[in-house]
């Protein structure tokens, strides 16, 4: 449940300090960054140890190179930059060089979705889960959190072989529990739902867990289920929810095509058709604006996703 | 067969020209058997790649992950069947596999793959990408106080390729001196002569403004070629290119200089005739 106390915290400002105690612990990690250090707060793990840290310049492209090169010596690279960046301008990179050559190394990308607010589309990565998650031997984490943050990048160091981590620029609030541990593959189930399951990731867990409270208010049955690990799909989660309820819906910071929602539905169309309805961007890019307006235009809100499972359910 | 493990280093002129020799006639033996693939650039590349494994590169081929071998990247992942018949020789696989380039589950691919063959060490065929893995290879290594080298060979039209020059400020900026690159500078590609499809001249002074010690050769000329070598692993401080000026198709009379043999294999009356003028030469 969303935690009032404690302020919101962006995910990139998990990762900054979560990669500096791993620093600490693990001689073997090393972290690239694109120029964007300031940004992707790679430049806490920088300043304790300037001779693991490598900045590439504006040069995506050869830095995920330089990183499989790492990786492939025993290091265990992150590699960060902007989320449009990372996964856009060196997909062919990371397709050779990290998943077909298989090598170990953490794309770690910040700035994803439409959060990134004012920048505008250019910068903001609405295709990067889908571009990843068509590539065989990757993995693809979209922690919701700050705690699931810390949780996932050292997860990920322990994990052997290309993982693609989607962070954020804007502060989100508290969702999982404090003595929660990731595990690769498993979906949190807040609760589950007779009527709807939500089943959201990233940003959009926090906003699914306030539209459930409203819905069950009203009666409707309403579960959430944070599927942070959108490759490889939890699917026996996914099949169990789908089973028991009448209604899915996928929450997202990102196109439905090939995200979150697509990855559900090629698993239920196939294991347990269910009606699905999707949230996230319907094959648009983004403007300039607010984060906030930016969801409202675009549908990720509260308010859209109560009114999206009452017209589904007739209810 | 010759040992070229970590032990016996193989400096004599001669006997890297003989090397070089049997090395043409099995490249052009597997593309042949296999009726496709990429003739003009493997054989341009043949002297100074067998140059390099065989009288620079520390490296044992029953133990291809060995801590302390030294690396070898074939960037122009299209000369994969020179790599191959350089393993071969070298004794990381039976002499026989060549036989299955490109066969359905060979490990001797199209183009390379590390996943399929313990000896390469990362998958390229996809241009422009493999001096960035070359990079990082070099710079863990001294990270882990490796003394091993890295050798990376690309193509005159993969330096076409952007990504390769943000390889090349990269190793400049971290003065990258235990990396080694060379330009196959064969004057060709695909769709024709490379000063004609995207200039890339003046090729030796670019690298020069990108800060790296740059060493313009005959690739054909194994004494120069050594030399080079040998200048490049006492070059400290900056990365070192060596620009290999070479000829397409080297070796074989009716291949030399042809565009189309580029992407084409031998015949098998082809071979014949190409193995005879290697062996005569």
């Amino acid at each position: 449940m969303i935690d009032t106390e404690k302020k919101p915290k962006a995910t990139r400002n998990a990762y900054g300090e979560a990669l500096l105690d791993l620093g600490k612990k693990r001689p073997d990690i090393v972290v690239l960054d694109a120029d964007l250090s300031g940004s992707t707060k790679t430049a806490v793990f920088a300043k304790e140890f300037p001779d693991r840290f490598f900045n590439m310049g504006i040069a995506e492209q050869d830095m995920v190179g330089t990183a499989a090169g790492l990786a492939l010596t025993g290091k265990v690279p992150f590699a960060s930059t902007f989320a449009v960046f990372e996964t856009g301008r060196a997909w062919d990179q990371i397709r050779l060089t990290v998943c077909y050559s298989n090598t170990n190394v953490k794309l770690v990308a910040t700035h994803s979705g439409i959060t990134v607010g004012e920048d505008g589309a250019s910068h903001q990565a609405l295709e990067d889960i889908t571009l990843m998650r068509a590539l065989p031997n990757m993995t693809v984490i979209v922690p919701a959190d700050a705690t699931e943050t810390v949780s996932v990048i050292n997860a990920v160091a322990d994990y052997k072989g290309p993982v693609y981590v989607r962070l954020g620029r804007a502060k989100v609030p508290y969702v999982m529990p404090d003595d929660y541990q990731f595990e690769l593959g498993k979906a949190f189930v807040f609760n589950t739902g007779k009527d709807v399951n939500i089943i959201a990731a990233g940003i959009m867990v926090g906003i699914a867990l306030e539209a459930a409270e409203i819905l069950s208010k009203d009666g409707i049955d309403t579960g959430v289920i944070n599927m942070s690990t959108i490759k490889p799909l939890d699917e026996a989660t996914l099949l169990s929810v789908a089973e028991s309820s009448k209604l899915i819906v996928t929450a997202e910071e990102h196109s439905v095509i090939g995200g979150l929602g697509g990855a559900v539905c090629e698993f239920l169309s196939e294991n347990c058709p269910v009606p699905v309805k999707r949230i996230g961007t319907h094959d648009t890019f983004g403007c300039s604006g607010k984060p906030a307006d930016l969801l409202k235009l675009h549908g990720m809100t509260v308010e859209n996703i109560v009114k999206t499972v009452r017209k589904a359910l007739n209810k | 067969m010759m040992n070229a493990a970590v032990k016996g280093k193989v400096t004599d002129v001669e006997e890297l020209k003989q090397i070089t020799k049997n090395i043409r006639v099995n490249i052009l033996h597997m593309l042949t058997q296999a009726g496709s693939g990429h003739t003009g650039g493997s054989l341009s590349a043949a002297d100074i790649s067998v140059a390099i494994y065989f009288s620079k590169m520390s490296f044992d081929p029953k133990n291809p992950s060995w801590e302390d071998r030294d690396r070898f990247i074939m960037s122009k992942g299209h000369a994969a069947p020179l790599v191959y018949s350089i393993m071969a020789e070298a004794g990381y696989f039976p002499k026989e596999t060549i036989d299955t380039l490109r066969d359905i589950e060979s490990p001797l691919q199209g183009h390379p793959c590390c996943k399929k063959l313990p000896g390469i060490e990362v998958s390229t065929g996809s241009l422009g990408q493999g001096l960035s893995v070359a990079n990082g290879m070099a710079l863990g290594l001294r990270l882990n106080n490796n003394p091993a080298r890295v050798f990376c060979i690309m193509g005159d039209g993969e330096i076409q390729e952007g990504q390769i020059w943000e390889a090349a400020m990269t190793a400049a900026h971290y003065k990258i001196d235990n990396l080694c690159a060379v330009v196959d500078n064969n004057e060709l590609q695909i769709d024709g002569p490379v000063e004609e499809v995207m200039g890339i001249q003046p090729v030796h002074d670019k690298w020069e403004a990108f800060g790296w010690h740059t060493i313009s050769i005959d690739g054909h000329d194994m004494e120069e070629i050594l030399r080079a070598l040998n200048e490049a692993e006492n070059t400290n401080g900056k990365p070192t290119v060596i620009i290999a000026n070479t000829t397409k198709g080297k070796g074989v009379s009716f291949f030399e200089n042809k565009v189309e043999y580029h992407g084409a294999a031998p015949t098998h009356e082809e071979f014949e005739k190409a193995v005879e003028e290697i062996n005569n030469d």
